[in-house]
Parts: C-alpha cells; sequence; structure tokens
C-alpha cells in the first residue's frame, strides 16, 4: 500500500508550512483525495484520523461535505475516540437543512442509553448543538429518563438538551415543565444552572408556564440569598463572588416573573436590595452581578426607593473606571431616561462629561443620553456643552448631534432670540450635516417672530459675509436678506452694534453667492428670489437688479431659467403689480395646506397669462401635504400602510380606499391561527355600492417574549372567486404586544359562492424559522351571502 | 450564541448554536472578523452587529468573540469568555495560540464540556476539567497497541 496517512498534527505543519494561499490549496487538495480514497476504501482504523484532518481543512474554508457520512460510520463505532471525532464531525458538518442527519438519531438512542457517562454526554452535546425538530421529537423520552438519573453529569446536560428540545418543539414544554420544580431542591450547581435556564425558556415562550412558575419564586429568593451570604467557595466562586453565572441567571428568571406582578415583585424586593448593596463592586464579576441586578429593579414592580437605588448604581458605573462598565451604565440609562427621568437627570453632569470619551460608541450614548436628559429648565447649560461638542465632535456623530440640538432648541427654547442663535450657530459650525427641513423651520421660525426680523436679517448677513459655503445657511440668510432687506440697512438694531451696510454691498453679495461653484442649484434659486424681493425693498434704482435677471434669462440651469424669466416679465409688463407680489410673506403654516399662502398667490396668478414663481418651501413637504389632503377626504378608518416597499404603493393604495361611508352592519372578526402567543385575526368589510367585494384585513399580533421577524402571509381562494392582495404594513411585529402587522385582502365574489382560504405563514420566532398551512372555512355568512 | 477565535484573519475555532448554511456563516465570519479586527485597543469590549451584540476580548494573538442576545448581560459574557480561556490554559499548560492550532478538537471538546446550546453547564472549573480528563482516559484506553501495529503495517 501507499504511504501511511498523514497525522493530523504533520497536516497541520505542513499546511502551515505553504507560503502562498495556492500552495496552501494545493496541499489541501491532495490530502483531501487522500482522504476521499480512504473513506472509499473503508478502512475503519484510520477513519477518525481522516476525518479529523478534514474537519480541519473545513475550519480553513474548504470542501467537506464528502465527510458526512465519515461522521455517522464513527458515531455508531464502538470506540469512543471514533465517537468523540465523529459527533464533533457531526456538529461541524451536519445540520437539519441535510438530510443525512436524521441517520444519526439512531445511533444518539443507543449511545443515550448504553449508561457509559462521556458517551451519553457527547450524545447530549450533539443533540441540543444541531438536532432538529424531528429528531428532538424521536429523543425527548430518552432525555426525560436521564433527567432522573443520579449521575449529575449527565443530568445538567439532559436539561440543557431540554432547553434546546423546547426551542425546536414547544410542545415538548408539556414534557420537560413537571420535572423542574423537583430539580430546583437540587444542590448541584450545574443542575440548578440548567434548570433556571429551562424554567426561564418555558416562562418566554408560555404565559400558562410563567403563571404557574410564580409559585417558586419565594424559592429562588431562597437559592439567591444563600448564595449571597455564603462564605468563599473555591469551586463556584469569581473574584470573590459565588458563582455569578448562578446569581445572574436566577436574577434574570426574577425578573420575567416580577414583571407586571405585584407580589412576586414585593416578595423579592428586599433580596433584590440586599444583592445590590453587598455586592463586591471591585471587579467585573460582582459588577456583572449588581448590573444584572439593577435591570431586573428596573422591570418589576419594584418600590420607588428601590428604583433610585438601581438608578444610583447605573451613576456609579458612569464615574467607573472600566470603559465597559460605563458602557452598560450609558445603555441602560438610555432605556430609563423616560419612565425614571428625575432619578436619571440627577446623574446629568456625569453623563455630559461622558461626551468626552474617545471610544466611539461610548460618546454616542452620551450624547443620545443628554439629548433625552434636556428639558426646559437646563436647556441652556445643555446646550452650551453640547455646541461646544458639536465643535469637536468625530464627523460621523455630527448629524446626530446637529439634529439633537435642533430638536431639543425646538422643544424648549426659552426665547425666541435665543432659538434663533441656537440654530444659526449650529449651522454655522455644522451646516453640511443639517437636515433638509432645517431651513423651512428657521425660515418659518424667523418669519414668526416680527420683532427679531432686525436682528435674524443681521446677523446672517454677517454670517453670510463671512462664509458663503455652508449651503443651509447660504439659503436662509439669503431668504432673510430677500425679506427684510429694507430692515438690514435701516443701520439701528438694539440687539447688536449698528451695522452699516448699503445696498450695492447687498446686491453684490448675493450676486456672489449666485455665481459661486460651490453654491448648489436651490441656493442660487434663493439668491435670484431674494434679488428680486430686494427690488421692492430697497431705495435705489433697479438696474443692476434687472441687469443680473436679464442674464440668467439665458441660464443652463432650468429652475433659474425659468425664474429669471419670470422676474423679467415682472419687470417688463407686470411692473404694476410688482410690489404686491413681492410683498413680505405672511407667517406660513406648516402642518396644513398652505392655504394662504396660495390663495394670496392665486388672486395675482389669475391675472397673469405664465406660472407664478413657487413659494420657496421644499418639495418634500409639498408632497407630504398632498397626501395629507387625500387623506383628510377620504374619511376611511383604516390606516395606509406605512414605508410601503413598492413605488407609488401608498398613492395607489389611498386612491383605492372606499370613499363612501362605513358598511352598515359590522361582519364578526375571526381569529384563525395561534401559535405561541402569535395570532392572526381576520376582520371583514364589505362595501355597499360593491357586493361582490369583500375586503379583509389579516392582523398578525404578538403577545410572546420573543419578536416575530421575516412574517409572511400567502393566501389562495377557490377558483370562483378572485383574490388580490396588498403589500402587508411590514413583516416584523414586535414582542409583548409590539405594533400589529396588517395586510388587505381583496376578495371579488360575484357569483355569491361561499367563501375560503388558504393560508401559509411564514415567520421567526424565537429564532426558529416557523411555516404552517391551514384552511378556512368557518367564515362568517354575511361575508359572502 | 456563537464563538470563534481569529488572529489577523485566521479561523482557530467557530462554533454555531443556530442553524444558519456553510455559505452564511462564511459571510457572517467575514463580516465580524473585519468588524472586530477593526477595533482600537481603548475601546470598549462591546459592539453591535446586525441585530445582535457582540462581546470581545483579546488574548495575546487571539481574540475571542461571542454573539449574545439583546436581553443577554454583556458583562457575565465577558466572564463566560475569560472562563474559557482559564480552562484552556490550566488543559494545556499556559496555553499558548499554537496549541489550540494543533489541538483544535481538544478546544472543541473543553467548550462542549463548558456549554452547551449556548448556555453554561457547569460554574465548576474542577468538575469541566474532570470530564475532560475522564475523556481523554477512555480514549486512551480505547487506542489499543493493536492500531500501532496496523499503523506499521504488521496487523
Amino acid at each position: 500500500m501507499v504511504a501511511p496517512s498523514l497525522k493530523l498534527q504533520d497536516l497541520i505543519e505542513e499546511i502551515r508550512g505553504a507560503k502562498t494561499q495556492a500552495q496552501e490549496r494545493e496541499v489541501i487538495q491532495k490530502e483531501c483525495a487522500h482522504i476521499r480514497a480512504s473513506f472509499r476504501d473503508g478502512d475503519p482504523v484510520h477513519r477518525h484520523r481522516q476525518l479529523a484532518k478534514l474537519l480541519y481543512v473545513h475550519m480553513l474554508g474548504y470542501p467537506a461535505h464528502f465527510g458526512q457520512m465519515e461522521c455517522l460510520k464513527l458515531i455508531a463505532s464502538s470506540r469512543f475516540t471514533d465517537k468523540r471525532v465523529g459527533y464533533l464531525g457531526a456538529m461541524l458538518l451536519l445540520d437539519e437543512r441535510h438530510d443525512a442527519h436524521l441517520l444519526i438519531t439512531n445511533s444518539i438512542k443507543n449511545d443515550l442509553s448504553q449508561g457509559i457517562q462521556p458517551v451519553q454526554g457527547l450524545a447530549l452535546c450533539t443533540l441540543s448543538t444541531m438536532g432538529s425538530a424531528e429528531m428532538c421529537r424521536d429523543l425527548a423520552p430518552e432525555v426525560e429518563k436521564l433527567l432522573l438519573q443520579p449521575s449529575p453529569y449527565v443530568r445538567k446536560k439532559a436539561i440543557l438538551t431540554a432547553v434546546h428540545m423546547i426551542r425546536k418543539v414547544p410542545e415538548l414544554s408539556s414534557v420537560f415543565l413537571p420535572p423542574c420544580v423537583h430539580l430546583l431542591h437540587e444542590r448541584h450547581h450545574g443542575i440548578l444552572l440548567g434548570t433556571i435556564t429551562l424554567i426561564t425558556e418555558l416562562c418566554e415562550r408560555s404565559p400558562a408556564a410563567l403563571r404557574h412558575f410564580r409559585k417558586v419564586v419565594p424559592q429562588l429568593v431562597q437559592i439567591l440569598r444563600t448564595l449571597v451570604t455564603t462564605g468563599y467557595s473555591t469551586e463556584h466562586s469569581i473574584s470573590g463572588v459565588s458563582d455569578p453565572f448562578l446569581q445572574v441567571q436566577i436574577l434574570r428568571l426574577l425578573r420575567i416573573l416580577g414583571r407586571n406582578h405585584e407580589e412576586s415583585s414585593e416578595t423579592m424586593n428586599d433580596l433584590l436590595a440586599q444583592v445590590a448593596t453587598n455586592t463586591d463592586t471591585s471587579r467585573n464579576a460582582g459588577n456583572a452581578v449588581l448590573f444584572e441586578t439593577v435591570l431586573t429593579i428596573m422591570d418589576i414592580r419594584s418600590a420607588a426607593g428601590l428604583r433610585v437605588l438601581a438608578v444610583n448604581i447605573l451613576g456609579r458605573f458612569l464615574l467607573n473606571s472600566d470603559r465597559n462598565i460605563r458602557y452598560v451604565a450609558l445603555t441602560s440609562l438610555l432605556r430609563l431616561v423616560q419612565s425614571d427621568h428625575s432619578a436619571v437627570q440627577r446623574h446629568r453632569p456625569t453623563v455630559v462629561d461622558c461626551l468626552q470619551e474617545t471610544d466611539a460608541s461610548l460618546s454616542r450614548r452620551a450624547l443620545e443620553l443628554s439629548l433625552a436628559l434636556v428639558n426646559s429648565s437646563n436647556v441652556r447649560a445643555m446646550m452650551q456643552e453640547l455646541q461646544a461638542f458639536l465643535e469637536s465632535c468625530p464627523p460621523d456623530l455630527r448629524a446626530d448631534c446637529a439634529s439633537g440640538i435642533l430638536l431639543a432648541a425646538e422643544r424648549f427654547a426659552p426665547t425666541k432670540r435665543w432659538h434663533i442663535d441656537t440654530i444659526l450657530h449650529v449651522l454655522t459650525t455644522a451646516g453640511t450635516h443639517v437636515r433638509d427641513d432645517a431651513v423651512a423651520n428657521l425660515t418659518q421660525l424667523i418669519g414668526g417672530a416680527q420683532e427679531l426680523h432686525a436682528y435674524s436679517v443681521r446677523r446672517l448677513y454677517n454670517a453670510l459675509a463671512e462664509d458663503i459655503s455652508q449651503q443651509p445657511l447660504v439659503q436662509v440668510a439669503a431668504w432673510c436678506i430677500g425679506e427684510y432687506g429694507d430692515l438690514l440697512l435701516e443701520g439701528n438694531c438694539e440687539e447688536i452694534e449698528p451695522l452699516q451696510v448699503d445696498e450695492e454691498e447687498v446686491l453684490a453679495l448675493l450676486e456672489k453667492v449666485l455665481q459661486s461653484h460651490m453654491s448648489l442649484p436651490a441656493t442660487r434659486g434663493y439668491a435670484l428670489t431674494a434679488l428680486m424681493k430686494l427690488s421692492t425693498r430697497l431705495q435705489g434704482d433697479n438696474n443692476r437688479i434687472r441687469q443680473v435677471v436679464s442674464i440668467y434669462k439665458s441660464c443652463l440651469d432650468v429652475e433659474l431659467q425659468q425664474r429669471a424669466v419670470e422676474y423679467d416679465t415682472l419687470f417688463r409688463k407686470y411692473d404694476h403689480m410688482r410690489a404686491a407680489i413681492l410683498e413680505k410673506m405672511p407667517l406660513v403654516e406648516r402642518d396644513g395646506p398652505q392655504a394662504d399662502e396660495e390663495a394670496k398667490e392665486s388672486k395675482a396668478a389669475a391675472q397673469l397669462s405664465e406660472a407664478v414663481p413657487a413659494p420657496t418651501e421644499p418639495q418634500a413637504s409639498q408632497l407630504l401635504d398632498l397626501l395629507d389632503l387625500l387623506d383628510g377626504a377620504s374619511g376611511d378608518a383604516q390606516h395606509p400602510p406605512p414605508l410601503d416597499p413598492s413605488p407609488g404603493g401608498a398613492l395607489v393604495y389611498l386612491l383605492d380606499l372606499p370613499c363612501a361611508p362605513p358598511p352598515p352592519a359590522p361582519i364578526p372578526d375571526l381569529k384563525v391561527f395561534e401559535r405561541e402567543g402569535v395570532q392572526l385575526n381576520l376582520s371583514f368589510i364589505r362595501p355597499p355600492e360593491n357586493p361582490a367585494l369583500l375586503l379583509i384585513t389579516a392582523t398578525a399580533t404578538n403577545s410572546s417574549e420573543g419578536d416575530v421577524t421575516d412574517f409572511i402571509c400567502q393566501a389562495a381562494v377557490p377558483k370562483s372567486l378572485q383574490l388580490q392582495m396588498q403589500a402587508p404594513s411590514g413583516n416584523t411585529v414586535p414582542a409583548r404586544g409590539g405594533l400589529p402587522i396588517t395586510q388587505l385582502f381583496r376578495i371579488l365574489n360575484p357569483n355569491k359562492a361561499p367563501v375560503r382560504l388558504k393560508l401559509r405563514l411564514t415567520y421567526n420566532h424565537f429564532h426558529q424559522s416557523v411555516q404552517e398551512i391551514f384552511e378556512v372555512n368557518n367564515l362568517p355568512v354575511e361575508s359572502w351571502q | 450564541m456563537s464563538l470563534g477565535n481569529i488572529r489577523q484573519g485566521k479561523l482557530r475555532l467557530q462554533k454555531w448554536y443556530l442553524a444558519t448554511s456553510d455559505k452564511e456563516r462564511k459571510k457572517m465570519v467575514r463580516e465580524l472578523m473585519q468588524v472586530v479586527l477593526a477595533r482600537k485597543p481603548k475601546m470598549c469590549s462591546f459592539l453591535e452587529w446586525r441585530d445582535l451584540k457582540v462581546v470581545y476580548k483579546r488574548y495575546a494573538s487571539l481574540y475571542f468573540c461571542c454573539a449574545i442576545e439583546g436581553q443577554d448581560n454583556e458583562l457575565i459574557t465577558l466572564e463566560l469568555i475569560h472562563r474559557y480561556v482559564e480552562l484552556l490554559d490550566k488543559y494545556f499548560g499556559s496555553v499558548c495560540e499554537l496549541d489550540i492550532i494543533f489541538n483544535f478538537e481538544k478546544a472543541y471538546f473543553i467548550l462542549d464540556e463548558f456549554l452547551m446550546g449556548g448556555d453554561v453547564q457547569d460554574t465548576s472549573k474542577k468538575s469541566v476539567l474532570k470530564a475532560i480528563e475522564q475523556a481523554d482516559l477512555l480514549q486512551e484506553e480505547d487506542e489499543s497497541p493493536r492500531s500501532v501495529l496496523e499503523e506499521m503495517g504488521l496487523a
């Protein structure tokens, strides 16, 4: 025969010795050929070695599928060496997608029952790593038996295997729930830990199990208390903290049991206070327990004093020299800032200090938290800090910081002038990072503050004179100068130093903006319109303005060209109307349609043959107003789906809505599906003006502890009916009653045939993919007769 | 929860507790490697990746990464990683990267005695190491002289 096959370690040496990727590939391909041949020959002695080598190259990214059957053979062997590698191979190479995986079920069954602990351990471990739903169903009885075995080694593994089985096959909860209460009496930490994990899993999946296990709260409290008060144990302590893994797991279960339940929360109150105050905080292990305690306190119905204690612990965490601790503190405080606002406010100075963190993930959270802490009493101080931060913060945070400041300013501005100053400062510091609507917001704000027109236009003029590169600033400044140019030239304003500006300077500045290559087309539009408005605000003659307007009549930019042509026409043919048209704008209503504006413009427009220059509002808000109008007119109870993926989908839907008054007699809803807290409900509408039409709204809700994602519903109807499905409102339903998904079905049933539906649901829940196909035959008679 | 060590982009161990295709796993590993290797030394041990949280810790030339879910405790995960490294250290006697490379199956066996389905099985170092020892013993008993002779072609 050929030379004996390479040992694993020799192969690894050879691979590492390869100087290039190509060389490595060569070595591996050669060896894989040998391995394949060896598998074909069916050599039982070296099989485990060949598979081990194969697993190594698999880890490097090379294909190893031809080893799958070998795993099976090795697992079936009686040698422990073979089983060890075989099971490892199964965990690495096989999963429920491969048909071969079912074939190990029998071997696992045998290994579980033959009583050699290490072998049972291997089998259980493999089952819990890659066991599919079928395998779990088959092997559940075996695992159940092992729960009662005397050996803790096997029992602890069996318990965790049960956890996996329940994840795969929720019905098995009924098998594994009964032993739990008894298992809680065990002393062995591994068994306790596994049991608590199992109970947690059961409670998260089923409200009935949750209710059932509330009765063990006193026992859990006792277990934790014993742990905390027991002295140092070499076996389970970490940094002086008794079994932090077990403590954390108990705390987590207590959180789930105490949530929304007064009585349970009461029972655990004292213990939580004890853990919160007595845990050693010098090392990470203690802080891990403390952190979990805080999370539990905040999530259950705890006494007010305890909540404040918890927030204070987080505040202390913020001062910890360990970056990781500061991170979890910031994340948690962010979650609490709405519900426990005043408690978190107490730590505001520390939070603001965290803005200086060098680690971007920390400074980002500090920013979010700081913004959430701004209120009417601290707004001036906070804005100062945030503005300072804006000037020096890393570029990827700048946009969020800018928009955060603008939002906070809008909500809490003590005076209008302060507000204008703040926005101005943001525009000059981070102009390129502000959102598009900042311009509209500022113009509206200024427009509405009549007493500040003079102040605003001067400040903006100064800012513009210094720098014409920041587009949002330039746009606002141009607009302002156009509107209030007369106030700019008046010279007197108590708020700031007197400014001597003459008309030529103002015009020159606007022309500069017009001509600059840094100016966006929109900006130039603003500048041109401003120039035009100045023709009625300034005293001097308008030749210069007329000249500029004339030049832009042949501008390549179509928008500018159109404006220039219109303005030029205003000068030539409609000069008597120019003053009226270019009058100061009335205050624009932000939310409703621009009724006043349009009414004013349309009066003058009626006499012009060409279109009037549009008000300087960004295009986006006009589109939104359009949709608002349609929605208002239809008066239908249905809510149009937001964020529809298909373009034009939202509009199509709205137009499709029946505009008639609501149907006479409501048809009862029908629940058609329920699984682990996920429900699908159908509601029916038959528009009176179209008796053949049936509108069904399918609503998917989720009362469980786990989110539902990638939810897709498909439907089919009998041939005599016609079905049209609209796009769903989304494909995620968050846990614990999060926003449901709705989807509309339109069914045409001209023959009044009984309506039947076949539904297919696919979604992810508790990290498993679920597929359900079922028929709905019991629709209410009123839906089709 | 998945666990992997990486060093200048080479994977030394990966454990998946979720059924995903090989292709998808490769993609995720590549992505995760990039993200973790881009971290600077002074940054915290936690980062957000896809819809998960990743806890990572560097020991010499190896990064140990653990992906956990939203409600999991990051700090205790750090302890978990540390415990695993301690187990390796005790087993190999001052473990270094080469130990894990040349004895990768052992690294897996140790991990499988410590975690199951992503959850901790046993919080006693002693207990875990004893279990590995017993399994190793069983393996040695298994490898009877017969196979040595066979290797030499004398059986």
